[in-house]
C-alpha cells in the first residue's frame, strides 16, 4: 500500500525562499560595502563583521530565550547587520555597534514578534538610537581616504553639514562617494547598482525609491536648492533603495509604496530645509514606518470585478 | 485593451506530441454516482445485473445533476458507499467487464429539433465540464439571460496537461462542429476560441479551418497562469468584466471547455454517452508519459501501470494539474469524467511554513487583485467584516499566491477557509 501525501492545491513547488530573497539583498549590499572599504579603509570590514555577527547572535539567543524556532537560517539578521553597518561612521567604537545590533534585533525586531512583525525598520531605528545616545561618536566622520595619509583619522564633514563658505564636493565626488559620511551611504553609484540589481531580480519595486528621490529633488528645486546635490548627498540612496523598500515596514501595494516614498521625500526635505539636523533620511523613514499600517488600509488593491460600497452609492445616486 | 496576465510557470507539456492511445479494459470499473458538481445520482442497477456500454446506471430527480452510464459491458459486482477525492459521499457501482463491450440498445442518436431537446440531449449524454470542475453542461447551456458570445476555453494553462491540446489537434473538426451546434441551437451570434500562446499549432489549425466563418474568432491568450480561469478568459477574449456575485451569462457569455464542445457534437451524431476520458499521464514517477483514452471508472493504478510507473515509488498522486488538481489518497480510486490528468511524483513539498515577510508577491500575482497576505491576517483573528472588505469570496483558488510565497504559506487554502466563515445570503 502506497503512503500518499494528501495536501490542498497547489502542488507545484516554487524555489524562491525567504533566505533566497535575503541572500539577494546581501549580494546587492556588497558593492556599497566594497565602496565603503575603499573609501574609508578596512575598518569598515571589521565594523561590518561586528554588526553582522552580533545581529546573528542576538537573533539566535532571542529566539532561544523565547522558546521559538531558530530563524538564523533565513538570513534576515545578516541583512539587518549589513544595513546597520552601512549606517554607521567608520570610526564608531565597536561596543557601540553591538549596542546598535541589540536595539535592531532584540528591541525592534524580536520583541515585536520577529521577521515580518516589526513595525519599524530595525537598522534605521538602531541608527537613530545610537545617534541620540552617542551624538559625538555618531558624527565623528572620517574624511575619505584618510588611511592613506598614515595619520590619525582626519575628521571630515558630511556634504550636508558644510556651511556657506565651504568648498562643496563635485557631483562626481558625490556619485562615487568621495565625501565624508557613514561608511555605506556615500557612494551613490554602488547603492544604485545594488538597488537596480534587486529591482531586476524583482525583489524590490522601484515605486518607493523613485517617489522618494523624485519628491525630494522636486521640493529642493522648488525651494531653490540644488536638487542633484540634495539627492546625491547624505543617505538618500541608501535609505531609498534599501530601507524604504523593506518588506515588513512599508506598504504592500504599489499605490502604498508611492505614498510611502512621497512621505519620505517630503519629511526629508522638511528636516533638511527647516530643521536643526543636517540630515533627515532616517527620521523620515521611521516616521513613515509608523504610518505604514494606515497607508496600507487606504491603499488596498481593488479586486477585479469587485463591488465596493462607495461605487454602489454613486450608482444609486445616478 | 490590456490583457490580464498571470504567473509564468514551467509548461512541462512533455506529452504534447503524444497521440492518444487506448488503454486496455481493466479488470474492474468503479463508477461513483458523483462525478459532477451537484446532486449525486441514485443507483439504477443492483448487484448481479448485466449492464451494457452506454446503459444508464445512475440518475437523479434533481435538476442540478448529471446521469452516470456504464462504460463497459459486464456484471455489477457491488454497490458500495464511496467518498470521492473531493470529499463527497455517494454510492459507487463496481462492474466486472466481460470484455465484449456490447453496446446498449439505449444508445441511439438524440433527436434534436429545438433548444429544449438539445438541452435535454446534453443532459442525457452525461457530460459535465471536462476542464476539471465538472459543472453540469446542460445547466450552463440553459441560462436565464440572453447570450451573444460563447467562449471556448482552450487555454489549458496548467503545467503538464495536454489532454485538451490533443483534442484540438486530433479532433479539430469536432470542436468547430460542436461550436456551430451550440451556436445554432442556443441562437448565439459569436464564438471565440481562446487558446494560450504556447499552442501555436492549435491556433494555426483553428485559424485555417475557421477562416471562412467570421462568427468564430481565435483569441491568443498570453502564455501565463491562470488564463483558463473563467473571469480571466472572459475578460481577455471579450473585454467584459464579470462582477462580484454575477455569472458569465449576466454579461452575455457562456464559457465552454474545448473538449466538452467536441464531445457534444459527437454525441449528437452517435448518441454514445460520455464513456472515455482522455488523460495526460505524467510526473517524474511515470517512466513513459502518455496521453491515454481510459474508460471512466478505470482505477488509477491501471492507468499508471500502463504508463510504466513504479507504483511503489509514488509519494504524491495528483488528479488534474499541479496548480488546482486534487491530491489522491488512494491509488485505486477511479478515473472520473473530470480527470484530465494524472500526475505521479516520487516526492512532495516538505518545506515548513515560516512567518510572512510581507514581500507582496501574493498581491502582485493574484489574478483577481486580492491581497492574500491581508486575508491571511484577517482570517487569523476571524475578522469577518474585514474578510468581506478584502473580497475573499472572489478567490477562485488558482493557487498562484501559495505558489509564489517564499515563506511557503498556504494562502490559497486560507482563502478557502476564510470563505467558509462568511455567512451565505
Amino acid at each position: 500500500m502506497n503512503r500518499l501525501m494528501v495536501s490542498p492545491s497547489p502542488h507545484d513547488e516554487n524555489y524562491t525562499k525567504t533566505s533566497t530573497i535575503m541572500l539577494n539583498v546581501c549580494i546587492a549590499l556588497v558593492p556599497a560595502l566594497v565602496a565603503g572599504c575603499i573609501i574609508f579603509g578596512l575598518r569598515s570590514l571589521l565594523l561590518t563583521a561586528v554588526t553582522v555577527g552580533s545581529c546573528v547572535i542576538f537573533e539566535f539567543l532571542c529566539r532561544k530565550l523565547m522558546k521559538r524556532e531558530n530563524t538564523v537560517g533565513d538570513l534576515s539578521a545578516v541583512v539587518t547587520g549589513l544595513i546597520l553597518a552601512l549606517n554607521l561612521p567608520v570610526t564608531l567604537p565597536l561596543w557601540m555597534a553591538v549596542v546598535g545590533s541589540f536595539v535592531a534585533i532584540v528591541v525592534v525586531k524580536q520583541l515585536f514578534g520577529g521577521l515580518g512583525q516589526n513595525f519599524a525598520n530595525p537598522a534605521i531605528t538602531a541608527r537613530i538610537v545610537l545617534m541620540v545616545s552617542f551624538a559625538s561618536a555618531m558624527t565623528n566622520w572620517a574624511a575619505p581616504f584618510w588611511y592613506k595619509d598614515g595619520a590619525d583619522a582626519v575628521t571630515g564633514a558630511t556634504p550636508l553639514a558644510l556651511g556657506e563658505g565651504d568648498a562643496l564636493p563635485s557631483y562626481l565626488d558625490l556619485f562615487l562617494g568621495n565625501t565624508g559620511g557613514c561608511l555605506g551611504e556615500t557612494c551613490a553609484l554602488a547603492l544604485l547598482a545594488g538597488g537596480l540589481y534587486l529591482a531586476a531580480r524583482r525583489i524590490i519595486s522601484l515605486a518607493a525609491p523613485v517617489s522618494f528621490i523624485g519628491s525630494l529633488a522636486l521640493l529642493s528645486w522648488i525651494a531653490g536648492e540644488d536638487p542633484l546635490y540634495q539627492i546625491l548627498a547624505g543617505g538618500v540612496f541608501l535609505g531609498a533603495f534599501f530601507m524604504a523598500t523593506d518588506y515588513a515596514t512599508t506598504p504592500i501595494s504599489t499605490k502604498g509604496k508611492i505614498v510611502f516614498g512621497l512621505g519620505c521625500g517630503i519629511i526629508t526635505f522638511v528636516i533638511r530645509h527647516f530643521g536643526s539636523f543636517p540630515e533627515g533620511v532616517s527620521f523620515s523613514i521611521l516616521l513613515m514606518n509608523v504610518l505604514t499600517p494606515y497607508i496600507e488600509q487606504l491603499t488596498r488593491t481593488k479586486a477585479f470585478g469587485g463591488k465596493y460600497e462607495k461605487q454602489k452609492k454613486e450608482a444609486e445616486s445616478k | 485593451m490590456k490583457k490580464l496576465n498571470g504567473i509564468k510557470l514551467k509548461h512541462r507539456k512533455n506529452t504534447e506530441d503524444c497521440a492518444t492511445v487506448q488503454l486496455p479494459l481493466p479488470s474492474k470499473i468503479i463508477l461513483p454516482m458523483s462525478m459532477h458538481m451537484g446532486a449525486p445520482c441514485d443507483v439504477l442497477v443492483k448487484v448481479g445485473d448485466l449492464v451494457k456500454v452506454g446503459q444508464k446506471i445512475g440518475d437523479s430527480q434533481a435538476a442540478f445533476s448529471v446521469p452516470v452510464h456504464a462504460t463497459v459491458s459486464g456484471k455489477v459486482t457491488a454497490v458500495t458507499d464511496y467518498q470521492t477525492a473531493m470529499g463527497a459521499v455517494c454510492k459507487a457501482v463496481e462492474i466486472e467487464p466481460d470484455g465484449e463491450q456490447t453496446v446498449s440498445e439505449e444508445v441511439r442518436p438524440p433527436v434534436i429539433t429545438d433548444k429544449e431537446s438539445f438541452i435535454k440531449a446534453v443532459r442525457e449524454s452525461g457530460v459535465c465540464g471536462l476542464g476539471g470542475a465538472g459543472f453540469p453542461t446542460h445547466i450552463k447551456l440553459n441560462p436565464k439571460t440572453p447570450i451573444d458570445t460563447i467562449v471556448i476555453n482552450a487555454a489549458e494553462c496548467e503545467p503538464y496537461i495536454t489532454a485538451d491540446y490533443r483534442e484540438m489537434m486530433e479532433n479539430t473538426e469536432d470542436v468547430l462542429n460542436g461550436i456551430r451546434l451550440v451556436k445554432e441551437r442556443l441562437g448565439i451570434k459569436n464564438a471565440k476560441i481562446a487558446v494560450e500562446a504556447n499552442k501555436p499549432e492549435a491556433i494555426k489549425k483553428f485559424e485555417d479551418m475557421a477562416k471562412n466563418d467570421d462568427t468564430i474568432d481565435i483569441v491568443t491568450l498570453p502564455s501565463a497562469y491562470p488564463q483558463g480561469a473563467e473571469k480571466v478568459i472572459i475578460y481577455n477574449s471579450t473585454g467584459r468584466i464579470v462582477e462580484e456575485g454575477k455569472l458569465p451569462s449576466d454579461v452575455g457569455v457562456i464559457v465552454l471547455n474545448v473538449s466538452t464542445a467536441a464531445f457534444i457534437y459527437r454525441y449528437s451524431k452517435t448518441g454514445m454517452p460520455f464513456m472515455t476520458r482522455r488523460i495526460t499521464v505524467d510526473g517524474n514517477a511515470v517512466a513513459e508519459p502518455k496521453n491515454v483514452f481510459a474508460q471512466v471508472g478505470t482505477p488509477f493504478a491501471d492507468v499508471l501501470r500502463f504508463c510504466k510507473t513504479d507504483i511503489d515509488s509514488i509519494r504524491k498522486l495528483i488528479s488534474g494539474g499541479p496548480m488546482m488538481g486534487m491530491s489522491i489518497p488512494d491509488i485505486n480510486m477511479p478515473v472520473m469524467k473530470t480527470t484530465n490528468a494524472l500526475l505521479a511524483f516520487d516526492h512532495y513539498d516538505e518545506r515548513q511554513t515560516s512567518a510572512c515577510i510581507r514581500c507582496g508577491r501574493c498581491v502582485r500575482v493574484c489574478p483577481m487583485g486580492l491581497m492574500p497576505a491581508e486575508i491571511d491576517k484577517a482570517y487569523k483573528i476571524k475578522d469577518i467584516e474585514d474578510l468581506k472588505a478584502l473580497k475573499v469570496m472572489l478567490c477562485m483558488n488558482c493557487g498562484s499566491c501559495t505558489f509564489v510565497c517564499p515563506a511557503n504559506r498556504k494562502l490559497a487554502e486560507t482563502n478557502q477557509l476564510a470563505k467558509a466563515l462568511i455567512p451565505r445570503k
